[in-house]
């Protein structure tokens, strides 16, 4: 790379703050779901950061203006320190956001956090159905989740429900929305898998088909229609089966920090598998200097990065080009345009991929069996 | 329960958000799961005068004060809808 080159684009490049802070905060989790976008190799980091850390962590990210907090996982439920967690974000103004399976939860937590100043509580859900839920979860959750989420409510929170749909669920959508209304959620996630971590491992077992998909939109827009101004639902079609990448992480170090449970300092929360990064750890640097003077955090700002298609198109301050992640699992290169994209060279292979797998489904081609996330696994797959 | 606005309403911010502050952006926002909207400098200036206690009428003689006695009844109405159809306020 030309040094003088990149110099000169630094100089151009207005870093904004750092408004989105996602703390990771373990990688364990009760739940074995095969689409957990944790990385799969997670057994590596498993060093996680102490309190007195993540509590440093808070007040340097609000410090830089961070105002949303994510306390996700793995299932952050099983720090023990959680609360203490929560009642510093909000001691410190932080919209605090608790993203968690349910399990683990209890009256008591639910209370616990609200007196602590939990703002809001997402449950995610695995499907509608009992049997279903629980064979994807890997356990038996689903009555547990659904008393959570009816106590998420008794204590006055705002509810999030959040599904991630795949093949095995994508024909539930009605089933799932009635759940959500039923369970008075205010609003409604239909996360569509996005193929990383584990479910790019499981990828084969998990991409609906083009037919289920506009089924599943056709009826997520009747439900968004009878349920205006009452319950907000939101329904994302799955990058794969469109034709522009969507504007990932609203841009690389544009307003998103995520920090992984060792203490590694992330643009987005898969792109430590990206090669040749070596991420700043808050063990070592302070938020400020990771997000205005690491030099991982500036690689893809701006636009002075991109190859071409990208590069000359009219559409990059709208979409950024797409995925970094997605550009390296499906090209090898990081700096490639989101195949995602028509009009990138490797769009094509896409297509066929998903079409091959999608024929495969379809004709009863033998899979292989869906690999449950857990740390055994993780293990194995490191030692591969 | 009064749910039209007219001068005699009370609005409060609904227990679903949060008005707050934010220094390093140098003005009010709304937070809500997962979302934030960054208010102009003129929302911040309506919002900040939502109690619970104070009535329409009185945000609105308040404001014309502050501003030189500029007519802003209609700007004031017109935010509130807004707010109104994005559930940031309650009336009583
Ligand atoms: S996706 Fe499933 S396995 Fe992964 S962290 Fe969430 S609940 Fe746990
Ligand atoms: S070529 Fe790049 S910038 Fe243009 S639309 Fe495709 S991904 Fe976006």
């Amino acid at each position: 790379m030309a040094g003088s080159h990149s110099h000169k684009q630094d100089e151009d490049l207005k870093i904004t703050p750092p408004l989105w802070l996602l703390a990771e905060l373990t990688y364990k989790c009760p739940l074995q779901c095969p689409y957990c976008s944790n990385p799969v190799d997670m057994a590596k980091y498993s060093n996680e950061l102490s309190t007195e850390d993540w509590l440093r962590v808070l007040r340097e990210a609000r410090e830089l203006g961070a105002t949303q907090l994510g306390l996700s996982g793995g299932e952050p439920l099983t720090r023990p320190d959680l609360d203490i967690i929560i009642k510093e974000a909000r001691d410190l103004g932080f919209y605090t956001n608790l993203i968690t399976s349910g399990v683990g939860m209890d009256e008591e937590k639910i209370k616990s956090f609200k007196e602590a100043g939990l703002d809001h509580i997402q449950v995610s859900f695995q499907a509608s159905s009992e049997e279903l839920n629980n064979f994807i979860a890997g356990t038996d959750a689903f009555q547990h989740k659904l008393e959570m989420a009816k106590l998420v409510k008794k204590y006055g929170y705002p509810m999030v429900l959040c599904f991630v749909l795949h093949r095995h669920n994508e024909d539930q959508v009605a089933e799932i929305l009635d759940l959500a209304i039923a369970l008075e959620a205010d609003y409604v996630e239909l996360a569509t898998t996005q193929y990383y971590g584990w479910a790019m491992h499981n990828k084969e077992q998990l991409l609906p088909t083009r037919e289920q998909i506009e089924r599943a939109e056709k009826i997520a827009h009747e439900y968004q229609e009878k349920m205006k101004g009452k319950m907000r639902i939101f329904y994302v079609v799955p990058d794969y089966f469109e034709d522009r990448p969507k504007p990932c992480m609203n841009g690389w170090g544009n307003i998103f920090l995520t920090i992984a449970p060792d203490g590694t300092a992330l643009p987005c929360h898969s792109a430590r598998q990206l090669p040749g990064m070596e991420f700043p750890n808050v063990r070592d640097y302070s938020i400020e200097h990771i997000w205005y003077g690491s030099s991982d955090f500036n690689k893809f700002r701006g636009y002075g990065w991109m190859k071409e298609p990208c590069r000359s198109c009219d559409e990059k301050e709208k979409d950024f080009g797409g995925c970094r992640c997605q550009a390296y699992m499906l090209t090898g290169d990081p700096a490639n345009t989101d195949p995602v994209c028509s009009k990138s060279p490797n769009h094509q292979a896409l297509l066929d991929d998903v079409a091959r797998i999608e024929s495969d489904f379809l004709n009863h081609v033998e899979q292989k069996p869906l690999v449950f996330r857990n740390m055994r696994k993780s293990k194995e797959l490191v030692n591969d | 329960m009064n749910t039209e606005l007219n001068n005699e309403a009370v609005p409060s911010i609904s227990q679903q958000f949060r008005f707050q502050w934010e220094e390093v952006q140098k003005g009010y926002v709304i937070l809500y799961p997962e979302g934030m909207v960054k208010l102009s400098g003129s929302a911040g200036e309506i919002l900040r005068r939502v109690d619970g206690k104070t009535s329409i009428g009185s945000i609105i003689n308040d404001l014309e004060q502050q501003f030189d006695g500029v007519d802003l009844k209609d700007d004031v109405y017109k935010f509130f809808e807004v707010a109104m159809e994005n559930g940031w306020i309650t009336l009583t």
